[in-house]
């Protein structure tokens, strides 16, 4: 049981990756025979109102969803702790502009905003990918801040200086390795966020295009058969449940391994 | 005997580890009589505050169990009592003060409450009666309005007045005993002083007797009756006061005392203590300081020494006084001289005239500037080229500030500090960061000083990096190597991390550091003040060889009057963000003229009471920079003040070519 979030993130992983190329798949094979049709020995999810193998789309929609929360997570980290370590070592004017910008993505929902940039930039997975990071990087931002807030005083921050080291390079060898375990953190679970950020989004059609797949829009297209194809909603939300559900026991695991005072006790 | 009041008998306290188990209070015996002080003496990890924890059973849930042995108060041992009992002996019979006032009360209570409390859980006092006695016991720690203070929260207090709450809880109980831990570590030496004679003033009124636990030497002499000294969780000498000090025998003791920096040991290296505290969670079967011991020969590495009674309860663990051992001792190397005819050119190398560090305080939604913090006011020095200044002052006073605004850590508000005839304060950050190779700077904390995510030699290579010293990885390598060594570590130190290290070696990695880019001042920030006496004798040394061999000046800020007697070549006195006196170390320490330099000297406790002159006790705390008192800064404070200081700041006068005072007296 304590290795269930591992196993988990691991098989979303491999799946993502290698899936595609690995298995034999034919998500975009319409079959208009066996349009939805439950789960037999040709295809153990069944077909969808196309006649499309349910789980050969579910490992496309893996991909998708892993490909959005990689990128989403990767430009969101870089950037944000970017601007608010800069931002917090420097101080001043910059700062106090910073602390202000993030307030003001802090005061919109980041969902309804990404909703608003996906819209005005049209859908498509790179958009999707655009969309979230812009709302995403705040909260790396907000932390790395007030982590190095905290440690830019600390007295070895101070020798660097007075040996002459430049700002970037104490940001680099002395800042960033401090704050990099809550960062590592925070990130794990930010992966689980935008999972479910870009399900909403491809839900809402503003995510990847017909004929790709994405778990969204594969929910999206089984609510309307509900009552009789209730396969077509259940294999994809039981996937990204697992998939959110892993991601965020792993977080809490690193979480734990990371805080010292937790390990005391 | 019949006034014993507490008796130790064959104590241990252990703790099981992974590594095994750790005997921190070994097989320990003493006996406290009423009224008497007795001191347990020693440095940090030997076990003293252990022994005290076990006698309370304070000790963590882990080792609660893991005793052995008798305490007996009044013939009850404690040991036996089932802990519902044990509540009526703590703070009713024993009693405890800690060491850090700031974290010992509670900060959501009022002060009253905080002391009513004792008096409800063993006095049954209420209302009234209860605020009645609260009052008497403030009036008895000297605590001014007391009335008023009984309702004020911990943070509306000073360190010292804080400290006072303390011991007034820890009366309130009235008890027979009272256990201090380093009651006075986190105080200035002033309030130190307030404090000690308070609790002499105490317990003479009170007759209840004191286990003061301690690693200052000089605290003990001025305050306790008899005294244990501990080592690696044994006790290994026990002597009345007088012998101790007349005559030290083990010889732990004897190099505690030749580690203590005086004047008089100016032109010798102190003497060091080789080695670290071996490790506990082992079985040992020799002396636990034979390693370490000047005097230590076959029989010490083989056989653990007995305890030696010899007579009124002096006793020692040493196989050198065991007269059934053939003694073949070594003979004691002599003390290493080393030359400080420090070559006084006179030639200056930093002139700082009328340095200011305000920092704005911002209130309100505009963050509008609503006042200063005057940290540094117009302050003025000059430190010659392989030469020390000290700068001595209570904490609060700015000097640390003074420190980090010579070197621009800390932007200076007003002032020049004339560095190789360059204005530092005029520099762009891109010049100043060229020219900080000259000079470079010693923190006190040597945990947080240095990344822990970065390898030692790293650590030391970085300001050669920044600064562009040897031209490639092998020829810096090389210099980090010899910088090691030159300090005291060795080359394969290099790929270690500083956790692996103990705290002096932490400091000499600082200081290998600092000197990694040939610096021609360093600003030593009390570099010792975090170490223990027998770890701050080997920095010194180390410091002081340095000097000698690269003509090094150091700014040398600290509180501590025996360093800056053994190290400093001038010396300023700083009170309030303003220098007072500055003068030679003779001038200041022999003939202070300013009231501050008079008390602060006469409030560091020493070791030989005689020659102790007048005594001068300072009242009250010192004032807030934040808005000093109109005239001289003392002289709320000064018993010597007169009309004039109240009006007017006094000028600085001159009473020798060297030594100047700002004072109206002169």
């Amino acid at each position: 049981m304590r290795c269930f979030p591992f196993v988990i993130a691991i098989t979303w992983a491999l799946l993502a990756v290698l899936g595609p190329f690995v298995l034999a798949l034919e998500p975009d094979a319409i079959d208009l025979k066996k349009i939805l049709f439950t789960p037999d020995m040709s295809s153990w999810l069944g077909y969808d109102d196309l006649g499309r193998p349910i789980w050969d789309r579910l490992v496309m929609g893996a991909q998708t969803s892993f490909i959005v929360a990689m990128w989403v997570t990767i430009i969101s980290v870089l950037l944000g702790t970017f601007i608010g370590s800069v931002s917090a070592y420097f101080g001043g004017w910059l700062d106090l502009l910073v602390v202000r910008i993030i307030d003001v993505f802090l005061a919109v929902p980041g969902i309804l905003l990404a909703i608003a940039f996906a819209g005005i930039m049209g859908p498509g997975i790179e958009n999707v990918v655009i969309a979230l990071s812009v709302v995403g990087w705040v909260g790396y931002a907000r932390l790395s801040r007030a982590q190095i807030l905290a440690l830019k005083h600390r007295e070895h921050v101070q020798a660097a200086v007075s040996l002459g080291t430049g700002p970037f390079t104490i940001i680099r060898r002395h800042l960033l390795p401090l704050i990099s375990a809550p960062l590592i953190v925070e990130a794990t679970f930010g992966i689980a966020g935008v999972v479910i950020a870009e399900a909403g989004l491809s839900f809402l059609g503003l995510g990847v295009q017909p004929p790709e797949a994405s778990w969204g829009s594969m929910i999206r297209d089984g609510t309307a058969y509900m009552l009789i194809a209730p396969h077509m909603v259940i294999a994809p939300g039981i996937a990204m449940m697992l998939a959110v559900l892993s991601v965020n026991l792993l977080g809490d695991k690193l979480r734990d391994k990371f805080d010292v005072r937790l390990k005391q006790q | 005997m019949t006034d014993v009041l507490l008796e130790v008998k064959n104590l241990n306290t252990w703790f099981d580890s992974r590594a095994g188990r750790a005997n921190v209070v070994d097989d320990v015996s003493f006996s406290i009589r009423r009224g008497e002080t007795f001191a347990l003496l020693g440095e940090s990890g030997c076990g003293k505050s252990m022994t005290a924890l076990s006698i309370m059973q304070l000790l963590p849930n882990q080792a609660a169990n893991n005793m052995s042995g008798e305490v007996l108060l009044e013939g009850q041992d404690l040991l036996q009592l089932p802990e519902v009992a044990m509540r009526t002996v703590r703070g009713n019979r024993i009693a405890m003060i800690f060491q850090e006032p700031m974290t010992s009360l509670n900060p959501v209570l009022t002060v009253g409450v905080q002391i009513g409390e004792v008096l409800t859980k063993h006095k049954g006092l209420k209302g009234a009666a209860s605020k009645a006695r609260i009052i008497e016991l403030l009036e008895a720690v000297g605590i001014p309005d007391p009335t008023q203070r009984i309702d004020e929260y911990p943070h509306q207090l000073s360190g010292g007045m804080k400290q006072r709450i303390m011991i007034a809880i820890a009366l309130a109980g009235d008890p027979d005993l009272l256990i201090a831990d380093e009651p006075t570590t986190a105080l200035d030496v002033t309030i130190q002083a307030q404090v000690l004679d308070l609790l002499r003033k105490l317990q003479k009124e009170t007759g209840m007797a004191v286990l003061m636990i301690t690693h200052d030497l000089a605290v003990v002499s001025e305050m306790v009756d008899r005294v244990g000294v501990m080592y690696a969780g044994q006790i290994v000498e026990m002597a009345s006061r007088d012998d101790f000090f007349n005559e030290p025998q083990h010889p732990y003791s004897q190099k505690l005392f030749d580690a203590i920096p005086s004047m008089g040991k100016r032109d010798e290296a102190l003497a060091i203590i080789p080695g670290t505290v071996p490790d506990l969670a082992q079985e040992f079967h020799q002396c636990r300081f034979a390693d370490r011991c000047q005097f230590s020969w076959d029989t010490c590495q083989q056989q653990v020494p007995r305890w030696i009674s010899g007579n009124d309860s002096r006793g020692v663990r040493c196989h050198l006084y065991d007269s059934t051992i053939e003694n073949k001792s070594r003979v004691a190397e002599k003390v290493e001289l080393i030359s400080t005819s420090s070559s006084n050119t006179g030639e200056e190398l930093l002139t700082v005239s009328n340095l200011k560090v305000h920092f704005p305080i911002h209130k309100g939604l505009l963050k509008r500037v609503a006042g200063y913090v005057y940290a540094v006011d117009d302050v003025s020095l000059r430190v010659n080229r392989g030469q020390t200044l000290a700068l001595v002052g209570e904490s609060g006073c700015g000097k640390t500030t003074l420190g980090k605004g010579i070197i621009q850590l800390v932007k200076p508000t007003d002032g020049s500090v004339l560095f190789n005839g360059a204005d530092l304060t005029q520099l762009s950050q891109n010049e100043l960061r060229s020219r900080r190779k000259d000079f470079q700077i010693i923190f006190q904390d040597p945990y947080s000083s240095m990344n822990p995510r970065m390898m030692v030699g790293d650590i030391i290579e970085e300001g050669m990096i920044a600064q562009g010293i040897g031209d490639s990885a092998e020829a810096r390598r090389v210099i980090v190597d010899e910088l090691l060594q030159q300090v005291g570590l060795r080359p394969e130190h290099r790929n270690r991390y500083p956790h692996e290290f103990s705290g002096g070696q932490r400091q000499r990695i600082c200081v290998a550091r600092a000197l990694a880019v040939n610096p021609k001042i360093i600003v030593c920030d009390e570099p010792t003040s975090a170490l223990d006496v027998s770890v701050q004798a080997q920095i010194l040394n180390l410091l002081k060889d340095l000097q000698k061999q690269y003509q090094l000046a150091f700014l040398f800020i600290t509180h501590n009057i025996s360093v800056v007697a053994y190290l400093a070549d001038d010396v300023a006195v700083m009170y309030l963000g303003r220098i007072v006196e500055r003068g030679s170390v003779q001038e200041v320490l022999e003939n202070a003229k300013h009231p501050y330099t008079q008390a602060l000297l006469s409030a560091v406790p020493t070791i030989d009471k005689e020659s102790k002159q007048e005594i001068l006790r300072l009242e009250g705390d010192p004032p807030s920079p934040i808005n000093p008192p109109n005239g001289c800064h003392f002289h709320p404070r000064c018993p010597k003040a007169i009309n004039e200081c109240r009006s007017e700041y006094p000028k600085s006068r001159t009473i020798s070519s060297t030594h100047e005072v700002s004072c109206h007296l002169y």
